[in-house]
C-alpha cells in the first residue's frame, strides 16, 4: 500500500509548502510513492486517520491551530515540524511579547476607517503568544529552514518514506 | 447577515492559498439568503515590525507571504528608497522588475495550473479524490507539466537572481544587493523559448475548454466594480511602478496618472465584524458603492495595452470576446494566463540588453526622511508599504494595504451570488459548493498576506430547514 502524507499549515507565510511545490518535477515522482490524503493542495476538509507523515508548516498561535495540531498528532505517525516558524516560532513569534489586544488594535482600530472593532465573530480566539509546534504536541523530526530547501525535503521524505538510508547525523536541536 | 447563524459551513476553502471559511445561511424558504467569506488567521505585521530598523523591512516583510515574497520585499524597498530620498540606480530598477515578474510567472502558474486546473479538467462535479495536481498530471500529463514548468521558470528566475527560491535577501533599500552576471543572464535567457511554449499550450487549453464552462463563466461574480492598477505613462501595464488608473464597469476613466503614494486620500478600510480581512474602497464613491477590484482582469481592464506583441495581440482578441471591461470572476484565469506570457515576454526583453550587467545597483544613503511609501501591483493586484521611523531608522510606524484586501468586498459579492445560484438545500451535492469555493479561487486570494487564516478541520455540512431540522448531510 502507498504510504499516507499529508501537508498542514497553521501559523506560517506558505513558504514552507512553497519550497515543498520547488520539488518540482520531483512531485509528481512523489506522487508515486505516496497519497497525499491531506493539504492546501487537495480538497480532503477533514484531516484523516492513519497518517504515516505529516509536514506541519507554522505556529501554534490561534485556539484553532491548537485544535489542529492536537488532531494531527493523534492521526499521524510520523510528525514533521516543517520550518522555522513551527520550530521556533520565527516571525510569527515576533508578536510574543507584545500580546494579541495590540496587535488587534493596531490592525482594526487605529489603522482602520469605518466600522472599527476587533472581529469577533467566526473568527478564532488569538493565543497571547504563538508557541512552537514542539511546545503543544510530541514532535517526530524537526526540519528547520525559512524555508528549509527543496532538497531538504525531498531527502528528508525520501528517508521517512523508508525510500533512502538516514543521514549519518541526524540533526537536533536543543 | 454576519455569519452570526450559519446554515452551511465551508471549512477549510482548498486550492487557494491561504485558510478560510465560507458560511451559507438559508432563508425560512430553504433559499440561499446570504454567504459569506471569512478570514479567520491574525498575523499583525502593523504592530511587530515596530522598533526594528529599517533595513531589516525587506527581509521580515517577505515573511508576510511565501507565494508573493517579491511583491512584499520590492514595495518594502520601495518605501526604503523613500525614506532614504533616493532612486536606485537604472539597472537596479531593471533587475527589480525582471524578480517582479518573475514572480507573476511562479504566482499565476500556480494559481492556474496547480490550484484551479482541477475544475477545468475535470469539471466542479468530479469527485473531489481526483480533482487535485496529481489527477491532473495522470489525466493530462502534458498540462500538469507546462505548469510545474512555468512555476519552476519563475522561481528559477528569482532564484538566480536572489540565491533562493522563497525570500531571497537581494532586492535591498536602495537597489538590488548584487550586480547580475553573464552567465546568469545565458542561463536565464536558455529557458525563456520552453517556458513560452508552455503558456501557449495552456492558453490554448483554456481556450478550448472554455465552451464547457459557458454558464460558470457568466456566474461565478459578475457584480459590477470599478478597476484599479497601476500603469506607465505609455498606457501599458506596470509592476514595479507607475501611476495609479481606476476605471468604472463599463471603462469610465475616474482616476488616471494619480500618484498611488498618497493611497489613504483615495482608499479607505472597512473592518467586517466577522473576518480579519479588512476591506478597502474608493472614497470618492464611499462604501459600498465604492468597490473596486485588483489583480489580472482589473489590470487588463485598466491599461491600454500589455505592453508585448504577442500578449497584447491575444488581449485584442479577448476583448473582442469579452468585451473592454469585463466583470466576470470567471475571467481572471484567462487574464492570469496572458499575463505571464506578457511577463516572460518582457523578462526576455529586459535581459536580451547587455546593459543589465551594469555593476552599479545600489544607491546608499542614511534616513533623509521620517516616512515612506512603496506601491508595487502584486501577482493579486496593488500593494502598498507604508512606514514611518525615528531619526536613527527604527520604525515606529507601518501600514500595509495588501492585494487581496482590496478584493474581500467583491470576494463577498463573489461568493454570496454564486451559492444563491447553485447551493439547493434541499439537494446539496459537493460540486455546489465547490463552485462556490471555485469563486474564491478566480481571485486567488493570498491570506496569508492578508493576515493569514486557518480554519476548523472537520466539514459536516449539515443542511438545516429554517425550523432546525436537519434535511442533508455532505462531507468530503
Ligand atoms: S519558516 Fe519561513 S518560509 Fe516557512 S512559514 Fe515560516 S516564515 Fe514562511
Amino acid at each position: 500500500m502507498k504510504a499516507r502524507l499529508a501537508t498542514v499549515w497553521l501559523d506560517g507565510c506558505s513558504g514552507c509548502h512553497m519550497s515543498f511545490l520547488d520539488l518540482d518535477e520531483r512531485l509528481l515522482e512523489l506522487a508515486e510513492q505516496a497519497d497525499l490524503v491531506y493539504s492546501p493542495l487537495v480538497d480532503a476538509k477533514e484531516y484523516p486517520d492513519g497518517v504515516d507523515v505529516c509536514l506541519v508548516e507554522g505556529s501554534v498561535s490561534t485556539t484553532d491551530d491548537l485544535e489542529k495540531a492536537r488532531t494531527v498528532r493523534s492521526r499521524t505517525k510520523t510528525l514533521v515540524s516543517f520550518g522555522d516558524c513551527a520550530v521556533t516560532t520565527n516571525v510569527p513569534g515576533m508578536r510574543g511579547p507584545i500580546g494579541a489586544r495590540p496587535l488587534l488594535e493596531r490592525a482594526f482600530v487605529d489603522n482602520a476607517d469605518l466600522q472599527q472593532g476587533i472581529p469577533t465573530a467566526v473568527v478564532p480566539a488569538l493565543l497571547d503568544k504563538p508557541l512552537p509546534v514542539h511546545r503543544v504536541v510530541p514532535v517526530d523530526v524537526f526540519l528547520p529552514g525559512c524555508p528549509p530547501s527543496a532538497d531538504a525535503i525531498y531527502e528528508t521524505l525520501q528517508r521517512l518514506l523508508g525510500l533512502a538510508s538516514p543521514p549519518e547525523r541526524e540533526l537536533r536541536f536543543g | 447577515m454576519h455569519g452570526q447563524h450559519a446554515d452551511i459551513v465551508i471549512d477549510p476553502v482548498t486550492r487557494i492559498e491561504g485558510h478560510s471559511k465560507i458560511t451559507i445561511t438559508l432563508g425560512d424558504d430553504g433559499a440561499v439568503a446570504g454567504a459569506r467569506f471569512h478570514v479567520t488567521q491574525f498575523r499583525g505585521f502593523e504592530r511587530i515590525c515596530v522598533g526594528r530598523p529599517m533595513h531589516e523591512m525587506p527581509a521580515i516583510m517577505s515573511r508576510i507571504c511565501g507565494i508573493c515574497p517579491v511583491s512584499h520585499i520590492i514595495a518594502s524597498s520601495k518605501a526604503c528608497d523613500e525614506i532614504m530620498a533616493v532612486s536606485p540606480p537604472p539597472v537596479a530598477v531593471e533587475l527589480r522588475r525582471v524578480m517582479n515578474l518573475a514572480q507573476v510567472v511562479q504566482s499565476h502558474s500556480l494559481s492556474f495550473f496547480h490550484l484551479s486546473s482541477p475544475d477545468l479538467l475535470f469539471g466542479f462535479d468530479a469527485p473531489p479524490g481526483e480533482r487535485h495536481l496529481f489527477g491532473v498530471a495522470a489525466a493530462a500529463p502534458q498540462l500538469a507539466s507546462d505548469g510545474i514548468a512555468l512555476r519552476r521558470f519563475g522561481q528559477r528566475v528569482i532564484e538566480t537572481l536572489g540565491g533562493k527560491r522563497v525570500h531571497p535577501g537581494w532586492v535591498v533599500p536602495g537597489g538590488v544587493s548584487q550586480p547580475l552576471e553573464a552567465d546568469q543572464r545565458e542561463a536565464i535567457l536558455a529557458e525563456v523559448p520552453e517556458a513560452l511554449d508552455a503558456v501557449r499550450r495552456g492558453l490554448e487549453w483554456y481556450r478550448s475548454r472554455l465552451a464547457g464552462f459557458a454558464e460558470e463563466a457568466e456566474a461565478l461574480g459578475t457584480s459590477p466594480t470599478l478597476s484599479m492598477g497601476l500603469v506607465h505613462e505609455t498606457g501599458n501595464a506596470a509592476y514595479s511602478d507607475g501611476d495609479l488608473r481606476v476605471v468604472d464597469a463599463e471603462g469610465t476613466l475616474l482616476a488616471d496618472r494619480t500618484d498611488p503614494k498618497p493611497y489613504w486620500e483615495y482608499l479607505g478600510e472597512v473592518v467586517q465584524p466577522d473576518s480579519f480581512l479588512k476591506s478597502t474602497y474608493w472614497r470618492a464613491l464611499g462604501y459600498p458603492e465604492g468597490t473596486y477590484r485588483v489583480g489580472p482582469l482589473a489590470r487588463l481592464n485598466v491599461v491600454d495595452r500589455l505592453g508585448s506583441p504577442e500578449a497584447d495581440e491575444r488581449l485584442g482578441e479577448y476583448r473582442a470576446r469579452l468585451g473592454r471591461t469585463p466583470q466576470s470572476s470567471f475571467h481572471y484565469h484567462e487574464a492570469r494566463l496572458l499575463e505571464i506570457l506578457h511577463a516572460i515576454t518582457v523578462i526576455a526583453e529586459i535581459l536580451g540588453d547587455p546593459g543589465v550587467l551594469d555593476h552599479h545597483v545600489r544607491s546608499v544613503a542614511a534616513v533623509n526622511r521620517s516616512e515612506g511609501v512603496g506601491v508595487s501591483e502584486a501577482p493579486r493586484g496593488t500593494l502598498m508599504h507604508h512606514y514611518k521611523v525615528d531619526d536613527d531608522g527604527l520604525v515606529t510606524w507601518v501600514n500595509l494595504v495588501i492585494a487581496t484586501g482590496h478584493n474581500n468586498e467583491v470576494m463577498n459579492r463573489a461568493v454570496a451570488e454564486t451559492a444563491a445560484r447553485y447551493v439547493r438545500a434541499d439537494r446539496l451535492t459537493e460540486g455546489m459548493l465547490n463552485r462556490v469555493e471555485a469563486a474564491i479561487r478566480c481571485f486567488d486570494p493570498c491570506l496569508s498576506c492578508s493576515t493569514h487564516a486557518i480554519g476548523q478541520m472537520p466539514l459536516e455540512i449539515e443542511l438545516r430547514s429554517a425550523a432546525g431540522d436537519l434535511l442533508d448531510t455532505v462531507a468530503r
